[in-house]
């Protein structure tokens, strides 16, 4: 950088850098990119006053807009609560059964049923509420306690055999092991099986039957068709929920396993509740 | 037109006027440099009348648009050209497209490519000189500045001048008349995209939304500082165009040609010349195709990026030409290979300089051998090329819009679960469909299934019984969601999945929709 050159064939000043007789020209920059670039360095420090931004050694500078993130999601997340506000009084207020008669309600129901549903059901009944071993499907019509709204509703509120709820659905089934013969526990269960199936050995059916008359159809019912008053499976259907084939049956009669719901009435509130119960129930399987 | 008899003029009295290029190769400054002002003279002639023709029906078509009524009944907008963003429609006169056939806006979007190409490699940057939004809006705010401060030398003079009271209104009219032309741009843009009366009175009583407000203002920002403030540097810094064209032109596309072959030697004194045994050529450098130049060109220096082809540098120099009693077209629209023809006739094939003798016959008319337009070579291979891709583009939009159903099905299958099983063996698949009634009439729709004999199908929002036909209604302009189950009897559906078909069908208004799907069941049929 000794003197300033210039350019003998453009005519402009050169930065003093040489490589090999190489030059480097010094073209000054556009103006509108200087000036935008001066546009920027002004907005980056109206930015700094107004936005939080430096960080000091405890916390941050707070701006003079005190614009916090946090604060406009609780903002937003306030306002959508409030937007939804109205549609969820009246479905804390229309009984369980005329929600679906409201096309508003339903659409609002179902949705937000839905997303309830994956948050709060989903991990027993599967997110699409297809159930597992000892976890009831929700889409077939194979219920339990009723498959009317109302009976989805309860079950929901108060739950299944949960000791936490005094209104909770309940029943046990005896362990039949104290009770029965193993013979008559191996005869009972080839009846059942052969209720929709093939038992193992015709010869158990018949006296099977008898065992089952005496025992079992007081809450099972005479065609074992289930009992809800009890949330006594039909053992007739298709559906088997806990067990399955004539070995797990007799496994099941001796010593009886039984399924616990936990009541969601106080724990998400009447409306969510109410949501849920009309979610379930137009998975394809609710019953009018 | 015999324009020999009675020249008004000799060369020598042309008025010379002191225009020089600023954007000319010669004299071209690095971007840094402040920009050197253009004003440019008022022209006159037969492209100015074309171009305030154009101008006319371009702003037209562009402020008046959105006031026309198209009645399409009770339940659609009767918005001729709309295009309603809440309610994901564009309404086109008699077409109404959805969101899902907007590939017929991409269509048009293809065409006006092929368009483009095809009349800039015929007849040059026509789009740039005639009808391009920058073009059309700098002419208005020329109308505008030319009103005010007068025509070039007043507007020369008054910029030079100190800050009186005369150049400070007249500036402050200027300004406010730009940006009212600005903000009535940006008006006329926002009415495309909700119903225009209703819109208006909203907009003037302060109750349109915000977005509508934001949006008028930077078309305003944008308005005034491109037509008003940047002028040509939008064309020659900031615009594409200039670049792809020279892509686009060939030897036969049609140009704005200062013709040098008669014109140079270019001078004043064409007696005086002629006594000194100097030849002289037509041109008698007044720089009238300067001065009147919006880019601030010299055309006399050959085809040139910045140049627009406006056109109006033929006006002027036609006007002077008339005057002196030669003939019109010195500079002229021209194909580079009709130049180069004259080109060779007036230089003797290149051995010498350019000499008028060469193309004038002893009187003073042109050769016969100079070569003019020949129309015909618009007509050649490759703008019928462009203009196969532009037509074939546009008959498959007509036949597509011709064609298209106004009535759809979409099928989608659960997934989670695939199949339920019900307590009697029977297993059921559930689906989600979504009707498109398409018209802004309502429709007394029929779903049934074809496949599946066995099969019996649920809809309970619209019966409860099960069958396999289903009528419903259908609101007008809307997706009419569906929940359907369609369940299969114990033993009669194997793992294997079973093809059937969904069948929408308007009846009497004989369209009808068909969507294959299939049917889930368990691989051992429980």
């Amino acid at each position: 950088m000794a003197e300033k050159h210039v350019d003998e064939i453009s005519g402009v000043s050169t930065t003093g850098h040489e490589w090999d007789g190489i030059r480097e020209l010094n073209n000054p920059m556009p103006r509108w990119w200087v000036y935008t670039f001066y546009a920027t360095i002004l907005w980056a420090i109206g930015y700094c006053v107004v936005y939080p931004s430096i960080p000091l050694l405890t916390e941050n500078t707070k701006g003079t807009s005190g614009f916090s993130s946090r604060a406009s999601l609780t903002a937003e997340m306030d306002a959508a609560k409030a937007a939804q506000k109205a549609t969820l009084d009246k479905i804390a207020a229309t009984p369980v059964g005329d929600i679906a008669k409201d096309k508003t309600l339903l659409e609002f129901a179902v949705a937000g049923g839905a997303s309830a549903f994956k948050n709060n059901c989903a991990q027993c009944h599967g997110s699409g509420a297809a159930g597992g071993m000892g976890f009831p499907n929700l889409n077939d019509n194979d219920w339990l306690w009723g498959g009317k709204v109302e009976d989805i509703y309860t079950t929901l509120t108060h739950g299944i055999r949960y000791a936490g709820d005094a209104d909770t659905r309940s029943s046990e089934m005896p362990a039949f092991a104290d009770v029965l013969q193993p013979e008559q526990i191996k005869q009972v269960a080839a009846y059942v099986v052969s209720l929709t199936g093939k038992p193992s050995d015709t010869a158990l059916v018949e006296p099977g039957k008898q065992v089952f008359a005496e025992n079992c159809a007081a809450c099972h019912g005479d065609n074992a068709q289930g009992n809800r008053e009890f949330g006594a499976p039909n053992l007739a259907d298709a559906i088997w929920l806990k067990v399955k084939g004539e070995e797990q049956i007799a496994a099941q009669v001796s010593h009886p396993k039984h399924g616990v719901m936990p009541a969601w009435g106080a724990r998400l509130g009447d409306a969510t509740v109410k949501q849920l119960a009309v979610y379930v129930h137009q998975l394809g399987g609710g019953e009018q | 037109m015999n324009l020999y008899t009675d020249p008004k003029l000799k060369p020598e009295e042309v008025e010379r006027l002191e225009a020089s290029p600023v954007n000319s190769a010669k004299v071209r400054k690095p971007l840094y440099e402040a920009r050197k002002k253009i004003h440019p003279k008022r022209a006159s002639g037969r492209f100015r009348q074309f171009k305030w023709l154009v101008m006319l029906i371009t702003l037209g078509i562009y402020y008046l648009t959105p006031w026309i009524r198209w009645d399409r009944g009770p339940f659609a907008p009767d918005q001729a050209v709309l295009v309603d963003i809440a309610n994901r429609r564009f309404y086109f006169f008699f077409i109404e497209i959805w969101p899902q056939e907007f590939f017929f806006v991409a269509g048009l979007l293809v065409m006006a490519g092929f368009g483009l190409f095809l009349i800039t490699s015929a007849v040059g940057r026509a789009w740039c000189g005639y009808t391009c939004p920058q073009t059309v809006w700098v002419d208005l705010f020329l109308v505008v500045e030319r009103a005010i401060e007068g025509d070039r030398n007043a507007r020369i003079k008054l910029d030079s001048a100190p800050w009186t009271f005369d150049k400070i209104w007249k500036r402050v009219v200027k300004h406010a008349i730009w940006l009212a032309i600005g903000v009535a741009t940006g008006g006329a843009w926002i009415f495309y995209f909700a119903d225009a009366p209703t819109l208006g009175f909203d907009f003037v009583t302060g109750q349109a939304a915000p977005i509508a407000y934001m949006t008028v203002a930077i078309l305003t920002a944008t308005t005034y500082v491109f037509g008003g403030l940047m002028r040509e540097q939008v064309c020659t810094y900031m615009c594409p165009w200039p670049r792809i064209q020279a892509a686009m032109l060939d030897e036969h596309s049609l140009v704005v040609t200062y013709n040098d072959w008669r014109g140079e030697p270019r001078g004043r004194h064409s007696k005086k010349a002629a006594a000194a045994g100097e030849i002289q050529g037509d041109c008698v450098d007044c720089n009238a195709c300067v001065a009147v130049c919006p880019m601030g060109i010299d055309i006399r220096d050959g085809q040139q990026l910045e140049c627009i082809t406006c056109a109006l540098c033929i006006d002027a120099c036609d006007s002077v030409m008339d005057k002196i009693g030669l003939e019109r077209g010195l500079i002229h629209y021209a194909t580079l290979s009709e130049y180069q023809d004259n080109m060779a006739l007036a230089t003797a094939n290149g051995t010498t300089a350019i000499n008028p003798r060469n193309i004038r016959d002893e009187n003073g008319k042109f050769s016969d051998k100079i070569r003019h337009f020949d129309w015909r070579v618009i007509f050649r291979l490759r703008t019928m090329i462009y203009f196969g891709a532009w037509s074939a583009v546009g008959v498959a939009l007509l036949i597509a819009l011709l064609s298209r159903d106004r009535l759809e099905l979409n099928v989608l299958k659960d997934r989670n679960p695939q199949f339920v099983v019900e307590s009697d063996g029977s297993i059921r698949n559930g689906y989600m469909l979504k009707v498109l009634n398409m018209i802004p009439e309502k429709r007394y729709l029929t779903l049934s299934i074809e496949g599946l004999p066995d099969a019996t199908v649920k809809i309970p929002t619209v019966s409860e019984t099960e069958g396999r036909e289903f009528t419903f209604e259908a609101d007008p302009d809307q997706t009419v969601p569906l929940k359907v189950f369609v369940t299969v009897p114990a033993g009669k559906a194997t793992g294997e999945s079973g093809e059937f078909r969904f069948i929408l069908e308007d009846k009497p208004g004989h369209e009808r929709d068909v969507v294959e799907t299939s049917f889930t069941a368990p691989e051992v049929n429980q």
